[in-house]
């Protein structure tokens, strides 16, 4: 049972927790000017990395908001848990 | 009885005796004995038979890394696949040996297993020299503790020999700091309680016996028994800024020919069942070394009356101390020797050294000792060779946890003391304490002597008898044989022959196979590197991994706040997620389909009312609510006035329908927007997620309100009547309260109700005034029929939905299920999302063009409409099928295809049934499918195969019954 | 007239027996019918300013903490919502008050029939809760002012300490959720429940 630190009440067990895929992929402004390729794209296409990779969270028990986290896929740790509203940090 | 028991010493409790059975025979025991020990004293080490093989196996070890005396537990409860060695004995105990497989109770097992999390700066794993010393420096510190040991009382490996400390008894000292440790608030010290999982962010599973070593009740001949509310086997959940690993060393064993006969046994092994039990292993012993741990045992043997023949050192140069202390008692050492085969079918009487053989009843063998790594290795710690002691031990250092003592290759007293306090404050140090001065414990002089030889097997003899695994009947032939088929690595190695996989999970054989795969593969050891160790170390039953969770409590049963009602009314439950609805509710004689059929025609027929608290319910606020709601739903949610109800469809961003239901717009900046039963928390989620992510410019509020609001549709065409007589103030007419709009009203409340419930003085303040209770009541219907829904706070539920009963009493007034409800939305083909849907249905598919906007610029989902998958003619369609014989029922699920008869596969589907019922209405049967092309299918006959036949079926119109709507207004 | 008035009801009306039974160590006692108001504004802004006013205490902005007057409690539930909890105050009177405070500047919802309202009391009572609540609960790191949103055995509980002895507790669930938790604290108990 990995630890995951809301970004508001701090490291709390992964249960409390849902996962919400990839983040930084923003809902294109104007779907309706992309072609069907580019919107398939969108709707179906994630990065798939081996090491770090940024992540949507929520702490779905807890105070129920959502963050952002760079999280390695090989090792599982966490390199950094961010609010929306903060800028993604550089990574390796 | 006890041929083998010394008069005296060991740590047993020779005042009082046990009887146990084993393989049928009585015996006796004392407290403090193991299953193991108590077999021994008796001379018994044979237990059973291997599982392959069938070859007579013993007792090998003193504890957990014993290979071979797998048992079974008859009394007090069956339970299969447990180490003599580590069975505590109790009086009444009765046991077998069994091959390599057991049998589980046929009754439940009533005993309690439950949890516990625990929360330490450090958790030391092992209670021996090293850990003891580490939990003392961290107590002393002032840090949170918390050590975990395995055995019955601490000590480790002193519990199994003749060291001192501090010039006295080494286990005077144990004593003097478990005493120590029990005075500080902040220290949870364990025994009996076996970490088996070490995983991330210093989280260790642990399994306390808690009771079992106390006896049953009727079999306790004096001093405690298990009292019956104490949870048998507890799982501690121990979150650890630091995880200390102190687990100490496993002996491991020397592989010759037929090395598996009993009596034969690890010499540290044999020195435990000497000085903790008092017990002599054997009478006629040889001792086998390629170290020089083992000559204790042989002087310690000897002392204590055993006749020890020879000490076979693999080593031509011997350890001149030790050498000195066998010479003083007659025991010849032969240096440079090996063994090389044994004799004897239950047990051994002979072996064989360089030609020589030598009669014994007990060979002791050692071949070193290998670090128990695995709890550092479990949590991703990496393992190097160390070729000195031929034995992997951790590698790199890892943040949070540190091994000391036996564990990290420690071999003597002295320096495990010294560890365990070193690792310690290292650990201190990185979580900001302080280590207090404190004397350090002294040990007595090491003997000096000679370095180890690394020998995995002695090669003379036939490799098919040279056992690696010995539970799984596992040889150096095996190994051969999988390298000749080409294994090259370890872990290969190991699923080939299955070395390691056993019960023990190679505790004794996992070095050895690398060992020896690595000589036959001409490679080093460190190269090839050992097989990966996971939990859990030792077996843990699933009955104590389940814990609490079992029976009603494995998953939380949810209720509304009319649970009660429909108890005394005899509801028939269907779990629905995790709340219990009531399905229907039978009437004396009457099954499924009685009740249902007669539910459906009293709705329809006259009034019917519904507990739907169960549905979700969001309460959207703020400014930007209309539009934040707008872009969520496929159709037009802005324009909804205050006052009104709009049905609304929720899609992903690919455009499929995820979630439908009512949203209310109480003010200009307020919606109630109700979710299906089981999409409450995820649409909950789904739009906060868009909200936080997406939208966080705008201003809105979403809060649960699911259980603040229960809901109560009052249905058919006489419910006007009953919703009139409870609220007469609201002008139930169609023109003044027209469908899909909403009235609030309030009904007198009486705070004197039958909750006792006083406000708690001590806070002061006054309690709330009477007042009116409001309600909330909506026209909408999701059966055709006149219905109105009663929104009530849920502490006045129970009451207003007695009341809704009582009123609707002289129209006859019936409570139905959710199996009516279905029935009576599937004739009105109003979809349930997640059954007539599956993630790749469209509103368009569903027929509900109409909830999809074309004016709204934007809305999630809609740009998916637009692409060719959801453009083709031969998406499937939802129609209802009318089976041609009116009286047979279509199973749900099943296949739609074109018929009449079955064509060479691959047969082409059409699509499938997703819902399926009998109309009272209709007086027969009909369906709902998802057809390709259904629309235009519309008057065709297609075909379902029902129980082996093809049916012919009926596309038909989706809504079956009142196409025109004209009930809806009553 | 008395008949034409509505009784209240909880979840936990019929456990009332159940709870009484229970060891001292171990105190369970249902407190239904608590008025609360889940409250959302700037806690920056001046509407905070203005709910502070009326409440009578500042809206506690460190997570996972609650402050209290005699008649109040605030129990931070995120970094823009709180829970406001009274069992004197009714729950309409409640939310009108904070809604005339807020003033459009955020939103104001009744849940009072959300949650309901456990106390559990006793030297056994942290024990009970360390059988299913993974978040530390020693009385340093979990005391009075502490109130966390968490799992408690399989149902997500707002946790909140009323001492500095961890020996009493309130939890707030669901109340669909109340009779699971009931049973899952009965069952706890038995632990310190000698036969
Ligand atoms: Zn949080």
């Amino acid at each position: 049972m990995q630890l995951i630190t809301c970004p508001y009440c701090g490291p709390r067990e992964e249960a409390e927790f849902h996962y919400g895929g990839q983040a930084h992929v923003p809902h294109p402004a104007d779907p309706g000017s992309l072609s069907d390729e580019e919107w398939a794209h969108h709707l179906f296409f994630r990065d798939n990395p081996r090491g770090p990779f940024a992540e949507r969270w929520v702490h779905a028990l807890g105070c129920r908001r959502w963050f952002n986290a760079v999280r390695d896929t090989v090792s599982y740790r966490f390199h950094h848990i961010y609010r929306l509203d903060q800028a993604r940090p550089e990574t390796p | 009885m006890n041929a083998l028991r010394l008069p005296a010493g060991g740590r047993i409790d020779r005042s009082t005796t046990y009887e146990f059975t084993f393989n049928g025979q009585r015996l006796t025991g004392h407290p403090g004995d193991t299953l193991a020990s108590a077999l021994l004293a008796h001379g018994i080490h044979r237990t059973g038979t291997s599982i392959k093989l069938g070859r007579p196996r013993g007792i090998a070890a003193a504890w957990a890394e014993d290979p071979n005396g797998l048992i079974q537990i008859e009394e007090p409860f069956p339970e299969p696949m447990l180490l003599a060695t580590t069975v505590e004995l109790t009086d009444g105990l009765t046991a077998r040996g069994i091959p390599g497989q057991g049998r589980l109770a046929d009754v439940p097992d009533s005993a309690r297993y439950d949890a516990r999390h625990s929360h330490a700066d450090l958790l030391v794993i092992g209670a021996g020299p090293t850990g003891l010393c580490a939990a003392l420096t961290a107590a002393r510190a002032g840090a949170r503790v918390v050590l975990v040991d395995e055995q019955s009382e601490a000590g480790g490996y002193l519990l199994g020999s003749t060291d001192r400390i501090d010039g006295g008894p080494a286990l005077d000292w144990v004593a003097a700091a478990t005493a120590e440790l029990a005075g500080f608030a902040d220290v949870l010290h364990l025994q009996r309680t076996t970490a088996f999982g070490h995983f991330d962010d210093g989280f260790v599973l642990a399994l306390e016996r808690r009771t079992d070593h106390l006896g049953t009740p009727t079999h306790v001949l004096g001093g405690e028994t298990a009292p019956p509310h104490k949870s048998r086997q507890r799982v501690w959940r121990i979150r650890a800024r630091h995880v200390l690993v102190a687990a100490g060393a496993h002996e491991r064993p020397v592989v010759f020919s037929d090395n598996d006969r009993p009596g034969i046994m690890l010499a540290g092994g044999a020195r435990t069942y000497l000085h903790r039990y008092g017990v002599l292993a054997g009478r006629d012993v040889v001792v086998f070394t390629t170290n020089d741990s083992a000559y204790a045992a042989a002087v310690d043997l000897a002392d204590a009356g055993a006749r020890v023949h020879a000490v076979v050192d693999a080593r031509a140069a011997t350890p001149a101390a030790w050498v000195q202390k066998c010479v003083r008692r007659g025991i010849p050492v032969r240096a440079g020797r090996l063994v090389t085969g044994t004799e004897g079918v239950e047990r051994i009487t002979a072996v064989a050294v360089a030609g020589e053989r030598i009669p014994c009843d007990l060979l002791l063998v050692s071949g070193g000792w290998n670090p128990a790594v695995h709890l550092f290795s479990q949590a991703g710690g990496t393992l190097r060779y160390d070729g000195g002691l031929g034995a992997f031990v951790p590698g790199e250092e890892r943040d949070g946890v540190s091994v000391a003592g036996g564990a990290a290759g420690v071999a003597e007293l002295g320096g495990c003391l010294a560890d365990g306090r070193r690792a310690a404050e290292g650990a201190l140090g990185g979580l900001g304490f302080v280590p207090v001065d404190s004397p350090s414990p002294v040990a007595e002089a090491h003997v000096d002597g000679q370095p180890s030889l690394v020998l995995w097997r002695v090669a003379d003899g036939d490799q098919r008898t040279q056992f690696v695994d010995l539970q799984r009947d596992a040889t150096v032939a095996d190994i051969a044989c999988a390298i000749g088929a080409g294994m090259r690595t370890v872990e290969h190695v190991k699923r080939y022959t299955t070395i390691g996989t056993a019960h023990d999970q190679g505790k004794t054989s996992g070095v050895l196979a690398s060992g020896i795969a690595a000589e036959l593969l001409g490679r080093p050891v460190g190269e090839l590197g050992t097989t990966t160790f996971r939990p859990p170390y030792t077996p843990v039953a699933f009955a104590a991994l389940a814990g609490r969770d079992r029976g009603s409590l494995f998953d939380p049963e949810r209720t509304t706040a009319v649970h009660a009602w429909h108890v005394a009314r005899g509801a028939v439950w269907e779990d629905v997620g995790q709340w219990k609805r009531p399905r229907y509710y039978p009437l004396p004689g009457e099954d499924m389909e009685a009740a249902v059929l007669r539910e459906c025609a009293a709705v329809r027929g006259g009034v019917g009312i519904l507990d739907g608290s169960t549905l979700g319910k969001i309460d959207v606020q703020g400014p930007d609510a209309a539009e934040f709601l707008n872009r969520l739903y496929t159709n037009m949610i802005a324009t909804l006035k205050v006052g009104s109800v709009r049905y609304g469809v929720m899609c992903g961003a690919d455009g499929m329908v995820i979630d439908d239901g009512t949203v209310l717009r109480l003010a200009g900046d307020r919606f109630l927007v109700y979710t299906t039963t089981g999409g409450a928390a995820a649409v909950l989620e789904w739009m906060e997620e868009w909200l936080q992510t997406e939208w966080p410019d705008l201003r809105v509020y979403l809060t649960s309100v699911t259980e603040q609001w229960a809901t109560f549709p009052v249905v058919g065409p006489r419910s006007r009547d009953v919703i009139g007589t409870v609220f007469p103030d609201v002008d139930v007419s169609n023109a003044a309260f027209p469908f899909m709009t909403w009235r609030d009203t309030v009904l007198g409340s009486n705070r004197s109700g039958h909750d006792a419930s006083t406000p708690r003085s001590a806070r002061g303040g006054r309690p709330a005034p009477d007042q009116d209770v409001p309600v909330r009541l909506a026209r909408v219907s999701f059966s055709g029929e006149l219905a109105y829904e009663v929104n009530v706070d849920s502490w006045y539920a129970r009451a207003v939905w007695e009341r809704l009963v009582a009123a609707g009493e002289r129209h006859g007034i019936t409570p139905y299920g959710t199996e009516t409800m279905h029935v009576l939305r599937a004739e009105k083909a109003y979809p349930i999302v997640g059954q007539d849907t599956d993630g790749t249905v469209t509103p368009h598919d569903l027929g509900m063009s109409w909830a999809v906007s074309k004016k709204k610029p934007f809305f999630v989902g809609k740009r998916s409409f637009h692409r060719a998958d959801n453009q083709r003619a031969d998406r499937k369609q939802l129609v209802a099928l009318l089976p041609v014989d009116r009286n047979l029922f279509l199973p749900e699920g099943s296949q739609v295809i074109e018929g009449p008869s079955v064509p060479e596969p691959p047969i082409p589907m059409l699509g499938h049934v997703t819902s399926s019922y009998r109309s009272a209405a209709l007086e027969r049967t009909f369906a709902l499918a998802l057809v390709k092309a259904g629309r235009t299918r519309i008057g065709e006959t297609v075909h379902v195969p029902v129980a082996g036949a093809l049916v012919p079926v009926e596309v038909a119109e989706p809504v079956v019954f009142d196409p025109e709507g004209a009930r809806r207004d009553g | 007239m008395t008949a034409d008035l509505l009784a209240r009801s909880g979840p936990l009306q019929s456990w009332t027996d159940r709870f009484a039974a229970l060891p001292d160590t171990v105190q369970v006692v249902a407190t239904p019918h608590v008025a609360m108001a889940d409250l959302r504004v700037d806690p920056a802004g001046p509407a905070a300013a203005d709910v502070a006013g009326f409440l009578g205490v500042d809206l506690p902005t460190a997570p996972s903490t609650y402050v209290e007057t005699d008649s109040v409690r605030v129990i931070w539930l995120g970094p823009d919502e709180w829970l406001v909890t009274s069992p004197f105050r009714a729950p309409r009177a409640l939310e009108a008050g904070l809604r005339d405070a807020v003033a459009g500047r955020g939103a104001v919802v009744d849940v009072s029939g959300q949650r309901t309202t456990l106390g559990l009391a006793g030297a056994n009572a942290r024990d009970v809760l360390s059988g299913g609540c993974a978040i530390d609960l020693h009385p340093a790191v979990f005391r009075r002012g502490a109130a966390a949103q968490t799992l408690l055995g399989l149902t997500g509980v707002v946790l909140v300490a009323l001492d500095d002895t961890a020996t009493s507790y309130e939890i707030l669930v669901r109340s669909s959720f109340a009779p699971y938790l009931a049973s899952w604290l009965l069952d706890a108990a038995t632990e310190h429940t000698p036969t």
